[in-house]
């Protein structure tokens, strides 16, 4: 019995092999690089710059913080500053 | 025109110093006057490495604080003429660096050599940033293992951001990867990023592939650079690496598991019976 058990484990490692741990390793290390790269881009003043919108905006309309992106993103000559704001709908 | 070349890496134990040593040792026996310069105060281990441990008399920190002048503290390599070492300190003073005190040591070493080679210390902190400032190409040292691979491309955005030439903007530090300690066979099995996948990540231009090799080991032993030992696998892939950063264009070696007729039949049969 035991040998059976063996022998078959050992066809479906064979068959259907186990993600090699390389792969893994790579593909972990391409989502953390490609996030932190993003984030180091980023100037210095960013967060206050956010805050101090968001704070601008939160004056006129009660805005939920969670509803609210700011990207930068990157492009040849210049960057771009894209806020996203989801306003509440009027009553 | 003197070139600074920087050895970093960001994560600890990953090569610097036994690339600092056979690098500084490649490029002197190319002619070129070197200097090897290690920057990991409070560590000194590069005298080591270089086997002259028992000849360090004044150190990197005692020139910075003008108490032995550069001529006295830099050691003649035994063997060849062109190659000096100044080696670190020992104090425990992690302060005892200097951006003023390294930019001053380093504009009096380039009116005689060619090249300085700066070993770096681990880490991102005030060591290795010093360490960095001055270069004009650096060599980032990295492990087939994500942590190594991480912390390398910290310090690639360290090297875009906190060098002389990034505040300077005067033209890029010129980057070029290293791959060390790499075992052909786990990668064939899968157990080990290739070069191919830090390349993809890493995305900077090769300077070469260093196997992971008992000669490296039996070359600090005994206090010579592995690039001497020119018959070790490490020491000609070193030397490969070296003619490289030269511009020559020379194929990468020791990427495949050493093959073995015997191995191959066995691993042939072994597929059979399955
Ligand atoms: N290609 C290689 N094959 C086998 N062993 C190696 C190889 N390269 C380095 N080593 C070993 O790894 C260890 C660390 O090497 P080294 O001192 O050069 O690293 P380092 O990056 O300078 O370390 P630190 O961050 O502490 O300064 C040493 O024991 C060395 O012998
Ligand atoms: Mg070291």
């Amino acid at each position: 019995m035991n040998l059976v058990n063996n022998v078959f484990s050992r066809l479906t490692n064979h068959f259907c092999r186990p993600q090699k741990s390389a792969k893994k390793a790579k593909e972990r290390l391409q989502i953390i690089i490609s996030h932190e790269r993003a984030r180091r881009d980023h100037p210095d003043y960013l967060a206050s710059m956010q805050k101090e919108l968001l704070d601008v905006i939160a004056k006129y309309v009660a805005i939920d913080k969670d509803a609210v992106r700011v990207e930068l993103e990157r492009q040849e000559g210049c960057s771009v500053l894209e806020l996203n704001i989801v306003l509440p709908q009027q009553e | 025109m003197t070139k600074i070349i920087v050895v970093t890496s960001g994560k600890g134990g990953v090569g610097k110093t036994t690339t600092s040593a056979s690098f500084a040792v490649g490029l002197a026996n190319r002619g070129f006057k070197t200097a090897v310069i290690d920057f990991d105060i409070g560590l000194r281990n590069l005298d080591l490495i270089m086997g002259c441990e028992r000849r360090v008399v004044y150190d990197f920190v005692n020139v910075i604080r003008g108490e032995a002048n550069l001529n006295q503290a830099l050691i003649r390599d035994k063997h060849n003429k062109e190659l000096y070492i100044l080696p670190a300190s020992q104090t425990r003073d992690k302060d005892a660096l200097t951006l003023e005190g390294v930019g001053t040591v380093l504009d009096e070493l380039r009116k005689t050599f060619d090249y300085i080679v700066c070993d770096s210390p681990a880490g991102i902190e005030r060591g290795a940033q010093l360490a960095m400032y001055y270069a004009d190409s650096a060599i980032v040292v990295t492990n087939p293992e994500v942590s190594s691979v991480r912390d390398s491309d910290r310090m690639l955005g360290l090297l875009s951001s906190k060098t002389k030439r990034a505040e300077e903007g005067n033209g890029k530090i010129t980057e070029h990867l290293l791959l060390t300690r790499y075992s052909p066979k786990r990668v064939s099995k899968g157990e080990m990023l290739s070069l191919e996948d830090v390349n993809e990540i890493l995305a900077i231009p090769l300077l070469g592939v260093i196997p992971e090799s008992p000669a490296v080991l039996k070359a600090s032993n005994s206090g010579v650079p592995v690039i001497v030992d020119s018959e070790s696998d490490a020491g000609q892939a070193y030397a490969d690496a070296v003619a490289r950063y030269l511009g020559e264009e020379v194929p990468l070696r020791f990427l495949e598991e050493k093959s073995n007729w015997l191995k191959r039949i066995f691993s042939f049969k072994e597929k059979e019976v399955v």
